[in-house]
């Protein structure tokens, strides 16, 4: 049995995954920010298996109280072994354009709230030598685009930051996972015109829980956008500045 | 995320058949308490599922969808008491129940209908002659109301509510919970006996002679004329008393895209019937797992692209007992001479009628079969209407996409019934569809 730590269990991501580790009958710790859709997921999660759910209410913004939503999880399930960070927002490109405040406001939910619980869980992981940490990044952190490189520069910083800490941890026997989904039908994305490159949340959290058992170390899903990025990687700055995407 | 906690996108909708298309705004509420917000923001709507109707119940110009609305609220193992959110599926509620040994009182024959849809339609399934519909099965439900209260509503409990709401195809609200009694099971697996009928006669025998069965339906050939009109298979079941509670659910193994329509024609189904004929053996009595047996097609997701972009109505008709095998066997030649006839074409025997306003069984035989579409159809499914009115029967909301007005008034005498319950609990106009537009429905 897994004890699970949830973060942005809201998600549509993480509440998938959250059903594949309920099925299976493992423990959860579900940490976000709407009490109500909180309450609905943790009891839901109870009745389809979990062993045990709780609820964590606050917002992951609040960068001070990061240490105790640790030290509540592990006391309350006696320990935590495996972490999914999957909160975060789609920024409005064009706000953040014209607002210095909105752009700093949206890194600092993508990319400095996710570095300062990597940081904690990562101290205490190594402490004890165990565990695994999955970050849900992005396709969009690999190159920044016009289109939405607020966003997309807050995931690459994450896609760095979990690249380094993997090394760290390596020795310490600890797996630090980093996620890119591509395209994902959920209601942050929903006023997207969807095409046949988009996939349903369901899943992708099969394939997320799939890369968490097995540990493995920067995953693309679907796996077809690491083909597609490769392609966008290797576009000449000269000619993609020149493009829209 | 917007402050009503809710997504609104404009795309083009249908039901599972395919015809007719809408272009209809979508509104997908995150949680039970953004439905009411959603009411206030649009003046008409309908809640929409998983968009397994197969005409236009479920289209119209603004759709509240259910899908992130689909928890479980609570699940009594010990009771089968199960409570859930609108837009679980029923498939969510076997992975769940089965291996507790529970089982759906009713279902019909595709796991992938949500609660709500289940409700709306007031479903049945191949033990209806015993079981009754869905709706005679369930405790209570909450409905968000065109006044916007949630209502709490059960059979003791506003049953005029009630009675409108189960079968009312979301004409009366929006079904928010609700609170099923699940039937206890010792076995995920089904006893099934089949049996070959040569005739339509022989098929209505046989299911007469197997009337104390738990489940029984036919499959029915809808081409072959003459003394062998309207063969069966009938397969019966029991559910097993061994063999685990293991559900063995797989992924459906997928149709990529519309095939191209031509490919299902009257001689392709031909052949297909000719060999389920000659496949099936008489008197066998085999054991089958629960989801291929309730739940054969689900096997491949959206079978309904095999017909093409043009999509497809599906049929389904009840005929009253009386003079029902003589009336079934009119149909049937008059649907063979079309040869339009589908690949499947499903007969069950009916119990008597519930109280449920615009539930659609009545006690005799009923047919469900599906037609490419085309223009010669529609006139077709007109034809077989009156014929069907003619007779004392009715045909099925949740598959209608091309019934008259006249038609719907005639054969379902209590709409002026239910129109009086809609006015009472503020329905009327704030819920509507295409079908109920079309029906000549407030």
């Amino acid at each position: 049995m897994k004890k699970v730590l949830v973060i942005g269990a809201t998600s549509a991501i993480a509440e998938h995954c959250a059903r594949i580790w309920a099925a299976r009958g493992d423990a959860l710790y579900l940490v976000a920010r709407n009490e109500e859709r909180l309450k609905t997921i943790a009891a839901d999660l109870k009745v389809r298996g979990a062993k045990e759910t709780h609820s964590h209410c606050m917002d992951l913004n609040d960068i001070d109280s990061h240490a105790a939503v640790l030290v509540a999880a592990e006391t309350v399930m006696g320990g935590v072994d495996t972490v999914l960070i999957a909160h975060g927002t789609l920024s409005n490109q064009e706000a953040c354009e014209r607002s210095v405040e909105e752009t700093l406001a949206e890194i600092n939910t993508n990319a400095l709230s996710s570095i300062s619980l990597l940081t904690h869980i990562a101290n205490r992981f190594e402490a004890k030598q165990a565990g695994t940490i999955a970050v849900i990044s992005s396709v969009a952190g690999d190159r920044g685009r016009a289109s939405n490189y607020v966003y997309g520069s807050a995931k690459a910083m994450l896609t760095a930051f979990t690249s380094g800490l993997r090394q760290r941890l390596h020795k310490s026997n600890v797996a630090v996972v980093t996620i890119k989904p591509g395209f994902v039908d959920t209601p942050m994305t929903a006023s997207f015109k969807k095409c046949l490159l988009w996939a349903k949340p369901t899943a992708v959290a099969a394939k997320i829980v799939r890369a968490i058992d097995k540990r493995k170390d920067e995953v693309y899903v679907p796996a077809f956008w690491w083909a597609v990025m490769a392609v966008i990687k290797a576009i000449p700055s000269f000619a993609f500045k020149k493009f829209f995407l | 995320m917007t402050a009503t906690a809710q997504t609104a996108i404009t795309t083009t909708i249908s039901g599972w058949g395919g015809y007719p298309t809408q272009k209809a705004q979508v509104i997908t509420p995150l949680s039970l308490s953004a439905y009411k917000a959603s009411l206030q923001h649009y003046p008409s709507v309908i809640a929409r599922g998983m968009g397994r109707s197969y005409g236009d119940s479920a289209n119209a110009a603004t759709v509240i969808q259910t899908t992130y609305c689909d928890h479980f609220i609570a699940f009594d193992t010990a009771t089968g008491l199960l409570t859930v959110e609108a837009g679980v599926t029923l498939r969510d509620i076997l992975k769940v129940t089965v291996k507790h040994g529970w089982f759906l009182p009713v279902t019909p024959g595709t796991s992938f209908v949500t609660i709500g849809g289940a409700i709306a339609s007031d479903v049945h399934g191949k033990n209806h002659h015993v079981a009754g519909t869905f709706g005679q099965h369930f405790v209570s439900m909450t409905v968000l109301l065109g006044t916007g209260e949630v209502a709490t509503t059960s059979p003791t409990e506003l049953p005029d509510l009630f009675h409108a709401t189960c079968g009312g195809i979301g004409l009366t609200g929006v079904i928010l919970t609700a609170t099923i009694q699940l039937i206890p099971i010792k076995s995920a697996y089904i006893t099934q006996k089949t049996i070959k009928a040569g005739s339509i006669e022989e098929a209505c025998e046989a299911f007469e002679a197997n009337s104390a069965a738990t489940y029984s339906v036919a499959w029915i050939d809808c081409l072959t004329t003459g003394k062998h009109l309207g063969r069966s298979i009938l397969m019966v079941g029991e559910h097993a008393d061994s063999g685990g509670l293991n559900l063995k659910i797989k992924n459906p193994i997928t149709v990529p895209i519309h095939m191209p329509a031509a490919l299902l024609n009257s001689m392709t189904t031909r052949a297909f019937n000719g060999a389920y004929w000659a496949k099936a053996s008489n008197n066998k009595t085999q054991t089958v797992p629960l989801l291929p047996y309730f739940y054969p097609l689900d096997a491949v997701g959206g079978w309904n692209k095999l017909y093409g972009k043009v999509g497809f109505m599906q049929y389904q008709f009840v005929l009253p007992k009386a003079d029902g095998v003589g009336n079934m066997r009119k149909i049937l030649t008059r649907i063979a001479q079309s040869g339009a006839g589908s690949f499947l074409a499903v007969l069950k025997q009916f119990g008597p009628a519930n109280q449920n306003l615009l539930s659609f069984p009545i006690e005799g035989y009923t047919l469900a079969l599906d037609f490419k579409m085309s223009p010669s159809v529609i006139d077709l499914l007109h034809r077989l209407d009156d014929l069907v009115a003619d007779m004392g029967g009715r045909v099925y909301l949740t598959k209608d996409a091309v019934m008259r007005e006249a038609s719907f008034k005639t054969t379902y005498p209590k709409w002026q019934e239910f129109e009086a319950v809609r006015q009472k609990y503020g329905a009327i106009g704030r819920f509507s569809s295409a079908q109920s537009k079309r029906l000549g429905l407030a």
